[in-house]
């Protein structure tokens, strides 16, 4: 008899073959994290109940197995290999398999060149992400799979990871969107996240055999799969069981399983794993650290027997939905604190309904809300404020600490930390897209071990070795705990560490401070996750500073926004009466807005009177139907000009041109170079969702920023047009601007050619050149005849003259286009001067004009009114001037250079695009924010990737505009 | 104490001749064999320099906390040993510098040393020296000077270290008495250590002959004769290198019973030597560079020829391919213009240890790093269009990526190399023939 088992990061599966390679047994268990217990368990059972003394063949497989199989003197058995060698024996004929697993997604391809693929480290798309989709939708994977059936539209969701995916859920959720599409969407991302993350070029095609866990069960997920990949993938029987079929059809050594058994259960672990100090010493430690705390208590009161005005605020967070009702001295007369179960518009209906019913004579004076769902909340009760969250928190801050200097706050998807300066809120760090140290990850770990968050927090108090799991998304801390399981961790001692990992997380990564001093001494932490004391203790030791922790931690916000609707001196709120409640209804539809390329999905939420809300939106165009001012805004100008380089047919061949990356401002360089030899020129259509999609399966390498795997649909474009020659050409270095010590280009824009040589093999198909030599355009007089050189290998009866030509129309046409920019820079910084507008110089690379990569961002932020210049209008007002930093790359000098300029001038901020991924502006980011706060500015950055989150860049802006309307108002009133 | 003089127009902390007489220089560990013998080297000119030789997590949770946590993992692992050295108390701060490369290139290892100097004053030692370590003339100090003599001897010290590291690594696997070569690498650093603090060992003539006898002292280990899997590492060059960086890779491939092959050093210092001719060839520029720069690569050419006609002898050792021919072996694959980080070198290293036999890759790689978008990553695909045996495997390093992820992932590289080579068994006539016939192609 042979045994196979495999222990997967979520379940253990195992079976037993009979000597004709029948299944005779097979078990499937959630492990619990409790692995060596669980194997423990399942070998007895088998023992018992199927071996009955006779020897047997075991072979163990599974990531989780790999430690455990090794010292107990197991074979172990890689688990892709096992399936393949149980697919080959098993399914013979099949061509790919792709088999997702708790945590793993793998793609196998058997046929034409056997090729094994696996997630790498930075992954979502798999069982963990939809577990924790579902739990977002407070609905399980099976339901999810019953509401995909009947889903009408598809959303784009991030598949990147858990995080990225959440935000986009979350904002979808608030406004509306239907659980049935929201479902299906994610299954799509799956697939999406799939096919970009493994197939990594190589086509799914043939017979192609689902495996695992989500694709057994999901029956949706496979046939998002099917209509992707065109085809009708088959799920084999026993789809669960394929690498523990493989371990055992490899299992050759026989092994007595009293000796196995013997050696798992008497497994001990190394206990080699790296541990902080306890967070306690000893309970009277706790319990004075508890008496500390608990001076910090608001004033309450009795709603019965309160007479006089109320106020009400609501935090419609990301995860739940906070009620104050506060009395006229600020005492909280009633709360409520409940999860958001993905639409609050019901949670607060039913609040007001219970508070009316119960008190039917309250005097409501002012209402605000704050928070995710602001808007929608704001416009389907008739809410008197919206403020943004920031502003709430501060508020209720400064209400316990009228001088604090920093506010921290971790919620349950956010974190948001502010530095408070004159009063105003002046410095805003909130995390990004991949620092997920939030309450939800405490949350799903909790569960994931079977514990309520509550207790699960608690368990950490005492432990002896909180373990060292560094500051990391979820994805990487799945692995780490395991990691440290196996290590010999106890589930004590993870509690504490995960918890030390959450403060690390807010302080490095969000933050990124390395003292207390660097936040000041006086310290108001709040948000749900602080309610654990576990995380207050890992807070006050890492930072060495005691802090404030409000008893209300969790209702900061909505007590700000009950504070700020105080303070606006209202008194008849216009919040829907019992009356009017009555009569609420509510409904969502799904459009898509056709007003411009963004194509936005709109949701649109009708009330029972025919008030609507729409949500989904980037600009005013579907709300007002006005287009935004786009005169004040360099971005759209910037675009147009771009446009104008279109296509041109010449007496020679015609040269496809990919418009993405250096193109965005070397386009008039290049088209003048070509037209002016005679080629025709045919630049790439302007980027989409969907051109974006149709080369995502040509992108080698997943991490790589957003900006050159959009680059790969581009190049497709160019192949499906038929162009004959695409010109691509690689370039260690820009033009010298004068303003660094060098003229670069980053590594990915300088040689992204090459990967698309070397990756898109349809141009082989097709017979199109890919004209990728390297190419010194720095070198002005040089460039002629090296040009010459590089277009006579495929072109003949070109000349020198003409090529010199040529390259002299080609420079003077890029300084006429950097002049036009200019010139329009200028005029947009004159009018808004005129007019006393506030001017952004919304920064980046000139590949951010690409609405495809800025998600436009630039419209969001002309719809506040203010005018919009790029970095490059005032980095040329600016002298070269020394940095901190080897300033070695054209683009990035702009930046240094725009900051530097900026400083000097009231009128201007500056907002930071960065792509996800770019390792470059992991140093340019502090430069530019050191330059920015040595003279008192603000600075504000946004991530930007694949997919955004509107809602986080919303809280960046409006708390940014809030500050400088606040300095503004003082400097009158100091004035 | 030496007084702290600054440099006038950057405002950057100077490293005196006055400090050269009682400052430690302390330097971060990255190829252990290569960087003791180079120590020697700064003794020999009068540097007191120390080779930072520790360990632990505590060294990258230091590096997180003072350097931008998006930044490549080397930086961070780099700047978190240095300053993890001076929090330890064992050193004087008065009288402590740090030395760090600086290579010039478009990669964001170029900013390293201003990272580490804004890290520096994080941790409040903004009064430490920094010294820049760089053939680009970059930022110069009154105190230390790379001069002719010193390149001379640390070029001899890299061609010592890679002979040591290559017989190293194809001894180690097979010597029927374990130990054995280690004993030989620590010999011969002694035996080297002695020579270059007394000033000798780096005229060619002492070079070629202390080559000849490492070689043969290697080739008179005994060795078994079974066949094992033979896997090559290649990467960005800190992760392929520092243990600390790789999760000690070459011991777990050792553990997994495998003959590893890393690639020198040399054929790095060369490709960068080599960049600047080819920019000229691409872009243009000055004949007298290209004449002086020629040279260089010419002398880098024959040392690299004592190290191969060293090993070359013995028909047991597989020599190093010359960088002549690793660079040809890209052509068409990738352009000669890609020299940011290992550039086309990263691509021709896996085309070459292919061809010698390692074709089972780990391709190193610190996450995000964007160089290796490119050339490593990047060009998979096409290295196994060229040799289809090419059994390669990526691997993120990084502080949150887990020793298990990443062993796992090379162990299914492994069973397919396990794999091919027991049909290699199987068929050894088969094999042969196919042999041929790749060749011949």
């Amino acid at each position: 008899m042979k045994v196979g088992l495999d222990v997967g990061s979520t379940t253990i599966k195992c079976v037993v073959l009979n000597d004709n390679n029948e299944v005779i047994d097979k078990t499937y268990e959630r492990h619990y994290s409790q692995i060596v217990q669980k194997i423990a368990q399942i070998l007895r059972d088998i023992k018992d109940s199927v071996l009955h003394g006779i020897p047997a063949q075991i072979a163990m497989s599974g990531s989780a197995g790999m430690g455990i199989a090794e010292s107990c003197g197991m074979p172990f058995v890689q688990e892709v290999y096992a399936t393949r060698v149980a697919a080959n024996r098993l399914i013979p004929g099949s061509d790919v398999i792709i088999e997702l697993g708790g945590e793993d997604a793998k793609i196998l391809f058997l046929t034409g060149g056997m090729e094994v693929r696996m997630n790498g480290s930075c992954a979502g798309g798999t069982g963990a992400f939809i577990d924790q989709m579902a739990t977002l939708l407070d609905i399980t994977p099976e339901e999810m799979n019953t509401l995909a059936a009947s889903h009408e539209k598809i959303y784009t969701i991030a598949s990147r990871c858990g995080v990225f995916a959440k935000s986009d859920i979350q904002p979808l959720l608030n406004q509306g969107a239907r659980k049935n599409d929201i479902a299906a969407s994610i299954f799509a991302a799956v697939v999406n996240q799939t096919i970009a993350g493994l197939a990594q070029g190589r086509e799914i095609t043939g017979n192609i055999v689902y495996l695992g866990g989500p694709l057994t069960f999901l029956s949706e997920l496979r046939k998002s799969f099917d209509s992707a990949l065109h085809t009708t993938g088959i799920c084999p029987r026993d789809s669960l069981y394929y690498v523990a079929l493989g371990a055992a059809f490899c299992a050759d050594e026989v092994v007595q399983i009293d000796d196995v058994l013997g050696k798992v259960e008497h497994y001990t672990a190394s206990g080699n794993f790296a541990y902080n100090p306890p967070l306690f010493q000893n309970q009277e430690e706790y319990q004075e650290f508890v008496r500390r705390h608990n001076q910090y208590t608001v004033q309450e009161g009795d709603l019965a027997s309160y007479q006089g005005k109320v106020y009400i605020g609501v935090d419609a967070g990301s995860t739940t939905v906070k009620i104050v009702v506060m009395g006229e001295d600020g005492q909280l007369l009633a709360s409520q604190y409940r999860p958001n179960s993905g639409n609050p518009v019901p949670i607060v209906k039913e609040f007001l309904e219970k508070l009316y019913e119960e008190y039917p004579h309250l005097s409501i004076a002012a209402s605000a809300v704050t928070g995710y769902g602001e808007e929608i909340i704001k416009n389907a009760f008739c809410v008197d404020y919206g403020i943004v969250e920031t502003v709430a928190h501060l508020t209720a801050a400064q209400s316990f600490m009228p001088d604090v200097q920093f506010v921290i706050d971790i919620g349950g998807q956010d974190i948001k930390c502010f530095k408070i300066h004159n009063g105003t809120v002046d410095n805003i760090f909130l995390n990004e897209a991949c620092s997920s140290g939030c309450g939800s990850f405490l949350q799903t770990f909790a569960n994931a071990l079977g514990y309520s968050i509550e207790e699960f927090a608690k368990l950490g108090l005492f432990a002896k070795h909180p373990v060292d799991l560094g500051s990391r998304c979820t994805v990487f801390m799945n692995s780490s705990v395991k990691q440290a399981q196996k290590d010999g961790a106890t589930i004590e001692d993870i509690s504490a560490g995960l918890s030390l990992s959450v403060v690390k997380n807010a302080l490095y990564k969000v933050i990124r401070a390395s003292s207390p001093g660097e936040l000041g001494k006086r310290i108001v932490v709040q948000g749900g996750t602080f309610l654990n004391d576990a995380v207050l203790r890992a807070f006050e030791l890492e930072m060495g500073v005691e802090v404030v922790r409000p008893n209300i931690s969790g209702l900061m916000g909505a007590y700000g926004a009950a504070l700020y609707a105080k303070s606006k001196g209202l008194r008849q709120s216009s919040l829907l009466t019992a009356e009017q409640l009555k009569q609420f209804t509510h409904k969502i539809s799904v459009v898509s807005c056709g007003l411009c390329s963004n194509h936005c999905r709109l949701t649109v939420n009708t009330f029972n009177d025919g008030r609507k809300y729409i949500g989904g939106n980037r600009c005013e165009k579907p709300v007002t139907k006005k287009n935004a001012s786009e005169e004040l805004n360099i971005y759209q100008y910037k675009l147009q000009l771009l446009q104008g380089y279109g296509e041109t047919k010449g007496k020679r061949e015609t040269i496809g041109i990919p418009m993405g990356l250096n193109f965005y401002e070397l386009l008039p360089f290049w088209h003048t170079f070509f037209t002016s030899l005679g080629f025709g020129v045919k630049p790439s259509p302007l980027s989409t969702r969907k051109l974006y999609l149709q080369g995502q399966h040509t992108i080698p390498s997943d991490t790589v920023c957003f900006p050159a795997k959009l680059m790969h649909g581009h190049v497709q474009a160019l192949i499906d047009e038929n162009v004959p020659y695409i010109f691509y050409p690689c370039m260690s270095y820009n033009l010298d601007e004068g303003l660094g010590d060098n003229h670069y280009n980053c590594p990915v824009v300088a040689y992204y050619p090459e990967v698309i040589g070397a990756n898109v093999k349809e141009m082989d198909r097709k017979h199109i050149t890919l004209i990728k030599d390297y190419v010194g355009i720095h070198r002005r007089r040089d460039f002629p005849a090296k040009m010459l050189g590089i277009l006579s290998n495929h072109f003949d009866g070109l000349t020198l003259k003409e090529v010199k030509q040529a390259a002299k129309n080609a420079y003077e046409e890029y300084d006429r286009y950097f002049e036009k920019v200019r010139r329009r820079g200028e005029e947009i910084i004159s009018r808004a001067e005129a007019e006393g507008k506030q001017i952004i110089v919304l920064s980046g690379r000139p590949y951010h004009v690409d609405p495809e990569i800025n998600h436009g961002i630039d419209k969001l932020i002309a719809s506040y009114g203010v005018a919009i210049v790029s970095e490059d209008v005032v980095s040329c007002r600016q002298k070269k001037f020394r940095v901190n930093v080897l300033n070695q790359w054209t683009y990035h000098s702009r930046l240094y250079a725009a900051a530097r300029y900026i400083s000097g001038r009231s009128d201007m901020n500056l907002v930071q695009l960065v792509s996800f991924g770019c390792g470059v502006d992991a140093i340019t980011t502090d430069e530019v924010r050191d330059i920015l706060e040595k003279e008192g500015k603000i600075y504000t950055q946004i991530k930007i990737d694949e997919i955004t989150n509107l809602g986080a860049v919303k809280i960046r802006l409006r708390s940014l505009f809030a500050a400088i309307e606040k300095q503004e108002t003082q400097e009158v009133r100091h004035g | 104490m030496a007084k702290l003089k600054y440099d006038k127009k950057t405002g950057r902390l100077l490293f005196t001749k006055e400090m050269k007489k009682e400052y430690t220089l302390l330097f971060p560990m990255m190829a252990p064999i290569h960087f003791t013998i180079l120590k020697n080297v700064f003794t020999h000119f009068g540097y007191r320099a120390e080779l930072l030789t520790t360990q632990g997590p505590e060294i990258a949770q230091t590096g997180l906390k003072y350097v931008h946590n998006d930044t490549c993992y080397p930086a961070i692992l780099v700047i978190g040993q240095l300053i993890n050295a001076l929090q330890s108390g064992k050193y004087d701060l008065n009288k402590v510098a740090l030395m760090i490369t600086q290579t010039g290139g478009g990669c964001r290892a170029s900013n390293y040393i201003h990272l580490l100097r804004k890290a520096l004053k994080k941790a409040g030692f903004e009064k430490i020296p920094v010294i820049s370590v760089n053939l680009s003339g970059m930022e110069k100090n009154s105190g230390f000077k790379i001069t002719l003599p010193i390149i001379r001897r640390a070029v001899g010290a890299v061609v010592y270290g890679d002979l040591l590291m290559l017989l190293h690594n194809q001894v180690k696997a097979y010597e029927l008495e374990p130990g054995r070569s280690q004993k030989l690498v620590d010999k011969w650093t002694d035996i080297l250590t002695k020579q270059l603090n007394a000033g000798k060992g780096c005229s060619r003539k002492q070079l070629g002959e202390n080559l000849n006898d490492i070689a043969a002292d290697f080739a008179a280990v005994p060795l078994s004769k079974e066949k094992k899997v033979k896997v090559g590492v290649v990467g960005e060059i800190y992760v392929k290198y520092a243990s600390l960086g790789n999760n000690n890779l070459e011991h777990f491939l050792e553990t997994q019973d495998c003959e590893v092959n890393v690639p020198g050093i040399l054929a790095f210092a060369m490709f960068k030597v080599d960049n600047r001719l080819e920019d000229i060839k691409l872009y243009g520029g000055s004949r007298i560079k290209y004449f002086i720069v020629n040279l260089l690569m010419k002398y880098c050419t024959s040392m690299e020829n004592l190290l191969i006609d060293a090993v070359k002898k013995y028909p047991q050792f597989t020599p190093p391919g010359r960088y002549s021919h690793t660079k040809s072996l890209v052509k068409g694959v990738i352009g000669y213009g890609d020299k940011m980080g290992e550039g086309w070198l990263l691509t021709a290293e896996m085309l070459e240890l292919a061809e010698l036999g390692y074709e089972n890759i780990v391709c190193t790689q610190p996450f995000g790093c964007l160089p290796n978008h490119i050339c490593g990553k990047g060009m998979i695909r096409r290295i196994k269009e060229v040799n289809p045996k090419a059994n390669i495997v990526a691997i993120d390093y990084d502080a949150g990526a887990t020793r298990v992820n990443q062993e796992n992932r090379i162990k299914l590289m492994l069973s397919v190399a396990r794999e091919n080579l027991q049909k290699e068994q199987d068929t050894p006539q088969e094999a042969t023939e196919k042999q041929a016939d790749l060749v011949g192609a």
